[in-house]
């Protein structure tokens, strides 16, 4: 006879409606993990769209993430002729903000070559940019459809794809444009400044520079040796893909990365005591009936198997409550939350922890009880 | 085991609380018989001593000296001489008390079948067993209802039926007929008397209730922690 399930099905509305506020708060664990991976996954995101091998960029910059950098776009033909390159695109990155359907979109324009290293790697839906202006690639977040046009600086660009999980740091959901287009989006001028620069007798040059080159490497190559070879130029630096991972996270998203996991960890300790607390509450009701239990002639294992049971009934439930809570609401968040099995089985693991631990208190106070109490003596 | 065996033999039984000044001799020096068949009551003032014996002689409290026999066992001689006393109560020991703290997420056939399931009995066996005694107690109709739903006189007839699933041969109670009225306490006690004839055992009940002093073999009184009259 299982005595746990027994009394949870006699106050079964209760402890439901127990269960659900656990859930709830297991909900915002889940959530804060999500965000927190979101943000991690984000930032990493558009480093790890080209899947490049070494990002070539201005000396003496940590760009083109963590600080701004220019290079002449030339520069991806000298990289692409360098010993072990397979080959190499230039980049451009910058953010926007385009009105679009009533609403004004912020979107982080990525310029790559077509044929080249830097645009999307897999087109979800449409198919990737044909021509040589005005079409783009854009992430499903932006809430653009294939077909649509969108006003980006003074042209108006046709939307041709949609990609998945392409944004910046910030969250910003990415658009994919040619390296002509977005170097004209940066420096070309609205009309109105363009007569103020051509009065003042001001020669309008268009930019031919680029953020950063990007290289991989043929089979077998040696990147160490590449990046050592860049660095010998003066005017540009070299990291490895590992390297501006690195950075990204360090430099970018490093205060918003601590300040989640911590206020992660002061949720996660609220949690504990929550839960303790509703343990020690459902034993310290009961222990009339344990002394009962005892007196009976009830062995300790069936006392304790009747706090342990339900505080891990009690766990499991939240944990599945809050999982499922989540799931259907995570993409409702402005932000991406992502929630790997591994989170969620480290947050069941921790769970099953501090229940098992909470039930500690509880299994203390059942042992001390007197059965002589159930005598009402 | 036969009617007649002695099952319970209290010995020169003391009990103290606190030391020095508050210090409190609940008993002193008592002793105590209890047969197979009998059916005794523990009567005195509050204070006096009663409850202290049943609890001693239920194994839930070690007495500061002297010697315990159930059913042939000794199992207190100055110190426990059992570690396992819950397996004692459980197997030698039934208790009915005054509120007859059902356990009350349990229906009434499995507040009596739990004690069968704690002795390591067959699941079904358990239920046949209690679904049995609930109908020679006449609850049987109510064996598929939790204790906040049956009357006082039910609850406390599935109380007598817990106490004796094991068929133990002590049977210790505590005001068993407390909450009843004069009719249904006599009843109460016919029906556990009637019991432990058949099941071999005792019953030692502590109880302040005059209507139901002719159920029993022997009064036995308990004044200032003494045996005062038997």
């Amino acid at each position: 006879m299982n005595l746990a399930l027994k009394d949870i099905r006699h106050g079964l509305f209760r402890f439901v409606l127990t269960c659900f506020g656990l859930g709830l708060l297991m909900t915002v664990v889940l959530a804060m993990i999500g965000i927190y991976n979101g943000l991690v996954s984000d930032a990493l995101a558009v480093v790890k769209a080209p899947a490049a091998d070494v990002w070539v960029v201005e000396a003496g910059t940590k760009g083109p993430f963590a600080e701004a950098s220019s290079i002449p776009a030339d520069t991806r033909d000298a990289v692409a002729r360098m010993p072990g390159v397979a080959e190499a695109g230039a980049v451009n990155y910058q953010n926007v903000e385009a009105p679009h359907a009533g609403r004004t979109l912020r979107l982080y324009v990525v310029g790559y070559e077509p044929g080249r290293p830097g645009g999307p790697q897999r087109i979800a839906e449409g198919r990737g940019i044909g021509a040589g202006h005005f079409e783009l690639v854009a992430d499903r977040k932006t809430g653009l459809l294939p077909g649509e046009t969108i006003r980006l600086g003074r042209n108006r660009f046709a939307v041709v794809g949609l990609v998945d999980g392409a944004m910046n740091s910030g969250g910003d959901p990415a658009v994919y444009v040619t390296l002509a287009d977005a170097m004209a989006l940066q420096t070309e001028l609205d009309p109105a400044a363009q007569r103020v620069q051509a009065a003042r007798g001001a020669v309008s040059v268009k930019s031919a520079s680029v953020a950063a080159v990007i290289a991989r490497m043929a089979p077998g190559a040696d990147v160490d040796l590449l990046t050592a070879t860049v660095r010998q130029w003066k005017h540009l630096a070299a990291l490895t893909q590992v390297e501006q991972e690195e950075l990204l996270l360090v430099s970018v998203v490093d205060k918003a990365r601590r300040q989640i996991g911590l206020f992660l960890g002061i949720l996660l300790s609220v949690s504990a005591v929550v839960i303790a607390l509703i343990i020690y509450t459902m034993t310290m009701e009961k222990l009339k009936q344990i002394a009962t239990l005892k007196l009976i002639g009830a062995p300790d294992r069936t006392i304790v198997a009747l706090i342990v049971q339900q505080a891990l009934i009690l766990g499991a439930s939240g944990w599945a409550i809050g999982l499922m809570l989540i799931l259907s609401v995570k993409d409702y968040f402005p932000r991406r939350v992502v929630l790997e099995p591994f989170n969620v089985m480290v947050l069941a693991g921790i769970i099953a922890a501090v229940c098992l631990l909470s039930s500690a208190l509880g299994v203390r106070a059942a042992m001390k009880v007197d059965p002589a109490t159930a005598l009402g003596s | 085991m036969a009617l007649g065996d002695i099952l319970i033999e209290v010995s020169n039984v003391a009990k103290h609380f606190g030391e020095g000044e508050t210090r409190v001799d609940a008993l002193r020096a008592v002793d105590l018989t209890v047969r197979a068949g009998e059916v005794i009551a523990l009567l005195g003032p509050s204070g006096s001593g009663k409850t202290t014996l049943l609890n001693i002689i239920g194994c839930i409290l070690a007495p500061s000296a002297g010697r315990v026999v159930l059913d042939g066992e000794p199992v207190f001689d100055g110190r426990w001489l059992r570690r396992d006393l819950r397996r004692l109560r459980l197997d030698k020991i039934g208790f009915i008390f005054q509120a007859h703290n059902l356990l009350p997420f349990l229906t009434a056939e499995e507040n009596v079948a739990v004690v069968l399931d704690l002795a390591g009995l067959h699941a079904e066996e358990g239920r046949v067993r209690a679904r049995e005694l609930l109908d020679y107690l006449e609850v049987g109709h109510r064996a598929k209802v939790k204790p906040a739903l049956l009357s006082g006189g039910e609850a406390q007839r599935v109380a007598i039926a817990r106490a004796l699933a094991n068929r133990p041969r002590i049977i210790l109670a505590d005001e068993p007929t407390a909450a009843l009225d004069g009719a249904r306490a006599g009843l109460v006690m016919d029906l556990m008397r009637k019991l432990a004839v058949e099941q071999e055992a005792c019953i030692v009940t502590v109880t302040h209730d005059e209507k139901i002093f002719d159920r029993f073999d022997r009064l036995i009184h308990l004044r200032d922690g003494r045996l005062a009259d038997a």
